[in-house]
């Protein structure tokens, strides 16, 4: 399958931090380099939500939907940023 | 609420024989593609299967050397937690019996692990008595990348996420790791029947 | 085209999250671009018809209008153009993936923006370009320019970009890197990869270049080749 990117999974970010996130900024933790949400490699063909880095291909977030709830595991992101509202 | 969609179907099209889908299962004909990452594409001459932390060591099959063993080809239906089933699939493949035995497996428990950082892990006891195999082919064609070719972890009695594609190995161990799903909430055994899709069902 | 009781108003190059649901309860859910501009009375989707697709054939081929559909929205902060961002803009299509730069261009339009925008749009054949005489029509004000490039067939008389959106094109089409353009790039994954790369080659800074990937679209539409030269 393809992959997609952050903006395909915009609408359930929103719905599980309750905001705005394809902006919001993050660092891998293997090779260090800085992504917008937005830039995530994205796959959604799986059991869960799967975002990874594009570069060094290390699971940066997984997203799991179980009995309604939607837990966000943040295995390799680190130093969210949140954009100063524009 | 939310109420229906005036003529939506889904893909998904009438329903076969009940008895034959698990609890909360649809029916599909086609071959859905899931993947939690990129298609791995490892050179043949690059590709060999381990069984390690078995009495006999670390035991490494080429491909070349996993062809000289003998396979079995026979029809089984497989249920994905993502809700499809798809009946009556064919593989070839290599009884994971002639792999664990040639390794002496004893330990308890089983974390298989793929190209591009996959892990799952089984209970021993699942994985021998002619329950799961290693597939090369599906349908009589070798396994296509996009399935888990060159070879793939076939355990049909549980949920499609514990067979592992593009496997590369079994690590035999004494206690029980939860594999890369099995991490994030599903299910540690994930029985179809039983519907164990997420941990705690 | 859309009656949307609660909208609260969108950005260009936002979109929705359309979901529907069977009666015994499965549901299946896309999200699909917002083709209106802000300024717009409605909201309008556009949506490519794949043969073998779940969703898209039911909202062209099903779907009524007075049906209700349940959308979630607007969606996305990223993939947006307002005029503070400036330019000069590239705005990169391959097949449906220009319908956000469609809002984008009426938007820019209804503001009366001088910002300089360049569409570069590859469809497979003349037949498969969508919105063209709007196209046209936008691309004829001043600060606009909307190429259409057929990568399949063409009609004998075609004088727009006949073949794919590779290295040697952006090189010739796009603004060049020096000018330090805003660069948009949406459409099947394999296309906005293959035109990003072709871009990061030719200069481009990665900061500048936004990326929306539609996924697989089963249309074949080519992907460019990043590294080969002209044809
Ligand atoms: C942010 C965003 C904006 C978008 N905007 C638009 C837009 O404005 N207009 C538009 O037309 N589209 C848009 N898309 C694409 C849209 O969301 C759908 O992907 C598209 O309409 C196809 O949906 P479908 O249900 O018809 O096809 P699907 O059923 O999703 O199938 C798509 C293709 O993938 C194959 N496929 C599906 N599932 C599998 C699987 N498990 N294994 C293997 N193959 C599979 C199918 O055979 C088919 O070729 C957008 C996508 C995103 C992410
Ligand atoms: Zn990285």
């Amino acid at each position: 399958m393809e992959a997609l990117d952050g903006n395909a999974i915009a609408g359930q970010l929103m719905e599980v931090f309750g905001g705005e996130m394809t902006t919001v900024t993050g660092r891998c933790a293997g090779c260090r380099r800085t992504w917008q949400m937005a830039e995530l490699e994205v796959h959604t063909h799986a059991p869960g939500t799967v975002g990874r880095c594009r570069d060094c291909g290390v699971v940066l977030m997984v997203l799991v939907t179980a009995r309604g709830v939607t837990c966000v595991h943040l295995p390799g992101l680190v130093d969210l940023g949140m954009p100063t509202a524009p | 609420m939310t109420s229906a969609s005036r003529g939506f179907f889904g893909r998904r099209r009438p329903s076969v024989d009940p008895a034959r889908l698990p609890p909360g299962q649809y029916w599909t004909d086609d071959f859905p593609v899931l993947s939690a990452g990129p298609t791995p594409r490892t050179p043949i001459e690059d590709w060999s299967f381990t069984v390690r932390g078995g009495a006999a060591g670390t035991v490494t099959w080429t491909w070349e050397e996993l062809g000289t063993l003998p396979t079995e080809t026979f029809t089984v239906d497989i249920h994905c937690v993502t809700k499809w089933s798809k009946l009556d699939t064919t593989w070839t493949a290599i009884s994971l019996d002639v792999l664990l035995e040639r390794a002496a497996a004893e330990d308890a428990f089983v974390t298989a692990w793929s190209d591009g950082g996959y892990t799952t892990n089984v209970p021993l006891e699942d994985l021998i008595g002619g329950r799961a195999w290693l597939a090369l082919a599906y349908d009589g064609e070798p396994l296509e990348p996009e399935h888990g070719g060159p070879a793939r972890l076939l355990i049909p009695h549980l949920y499609f996420w514990k067979s592992a594609k593009w496997v590369r190995g079994l690590e035999l161990r004494t206690d029980d790791e939860p594999g890369f799903w099995e991490g994030y909430g599903y299910h540690n055994y994930g029985d179809p029947w039983r519907e164990q899709r997420y941990a705690g069902d | 085209m859309l009656d949307v009781p609660t909208w609260e108003g969108h950005l260009a190059g936002q979109h929705v999250d359309v979901r529907l649901t069977a009666e015994d309860g499965y549901q299946a859910q896309r999200s699909y671009s917002i083709a209106s501009a802000p300024q717009d009375r409605s909201v309008t989707l556009t949506v490519d018809r794949l043969d073998d697709g779940e969703v898209s054939p039911y909202l062209v081929d099903v779907l009524q209008p007075g049906d209700a559909l349940e959308l979630r929205g607007p969606i996305g902060r990223y993939f947006v153009w307002e005029e503070s961002l400036g330019g000069p803009l590239a705005l990169i299509a391959g097949g449906s993936g220009v319908v956000p730069f469609r809002s984008m261009l009426r938007h820019h339009a209804a503001i009366g923006s001088a910002v300089p925008v360049r569409l570069l749009y590859s469809a497979r054949s003349l037949p498969e370009v969508i919105f063209h005489e709007e196209l046209v029509r936008l691309g004829a004000r001043e600060a606009v320019d909307v190429r259409v490039a057929l990568s399949r067939a063409w009609p004998d008389d075609w004088n727009g970009h006949r073949g794919r959106i590779d290295r040697e094109y952006l090189r010739e089409a796009a603004w060049p890197a020096s000018s330090g353009p805003l660069v948009y790039v949406c459409g099947p994954t394999s296309f906005v990869e293959a035109v990003a790369d072709a871009l990061i080659d030719l200069g481009h800074d990665t900061d500048r270049i936004r990326t929306e990937r539609f996924g697989a679209t089963g249309s074949g539409l080519p992907a460019p080749s990043a590294s080969q030269g002209g044809t």
